[in-house]
């Protein structure tokens, strides 16, 4: 389950809009408990993939680095991420799935013409490595 | 040499759970190489024919290891060294 706050949950829903046609990317800081992941904060982070950008991501690995410090200095963790697909379904794509890690909510945010459409949460499950779906909710633990 | 390890989520299940854990070794690649006593599977999941896998940055006090020594970079007493988990993806291509 991911725990998202409505203020948040808008916030990247913004960001994707924002971004578009470009691919947007971002990550979650929060909590887990019980396999279920709160989120307390959402963060951009730069798609540093300059070949394609429209169709692919690449968080900047030293903006993720300098979250992961302001994670442990709030007690908080990275505990996952999300993701713009434009003009396509909020489902992973068998790029999404190849570079998925185990342990993190993957939210992806459909957009179409600028607008965000859908979003669904995703975690990734290992033999046989698939993307599974999990419930998201807005409601305060 | 004693330095801490910061472990990412998707690593956490190899420590215990545990984000941050303590090595010794004389440098980066000594480090992660003694770890595998402790933590059984860790340096599989890092190392591919004795290099770093691709999907993972290492930074030692915030420095990216690739601009120091890579593996043979040297570590000091209280060093601090992150694995950072390449996060990619794309949409689908239909
Ligand atoms: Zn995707």
């Amino acid at each position: 389950m991911l725990r998202i706050p409505e203020p948040l949950l808008l916030q990247v829903l913004a960001h994707c809009e924002d971004g578009y046609p470009a691919e947007c990317c971002g990550a979650f800081l929060g909590r887990v408990r019980d396999g279920e992941r709160a989120v307390e904060e959402a963060h951009p982070l730069t798609n540093v993939n300059r070949e394609r950008p429209r169709d692919r991501y690449e968080a900047d690995p030293r903006e993720l680095l300098a979250l992961e410090r302001k994670a442990r200095e709030n007690a908080l963790s990275v505990v996952g991420f999300y993701h713009s697909h434009p003009d396509h379904p909020e489902r992973p794509s068998a790029t999404d799935t190849e570079r998925a890690w185990p342990g993190y909510s993957y939210l992806i945010v459909s957009v179409r013409e600028g607008r965000a459409t859908g979003w669904r949460s995703w975690v990734l499950e290992e033999d046989p490595r698939r993307f599974v779906e999990e419930p998201i909710t807005g409601s305060a633990a | 040499m004693a330095i801490r390890i910061r472990i990412a989520a998707p690593l956490r299940p190899l420590t215990g759970g545990r984000d941050e854990i303590q090595a010794s070794g004389a440098s980066v690649g000594e480090v992660l190489e003694s770890l595998e006593t402790l933590h059984p599977g860790f340096a599989a999941n890092i190392f591919e024919n004795g290099q770093i896998r691709r999907f993972f940055s290492f930074y030692l006090n915030g420095e990216d290891i690739r601009f120091l020594a890579g593996l043979h970079t040297p570590v000091s007493d209280g060093d601090v060294l992150s694995i950072i988990p390449a996060i990619a993806g794309a949409r689908p291509s239909t």
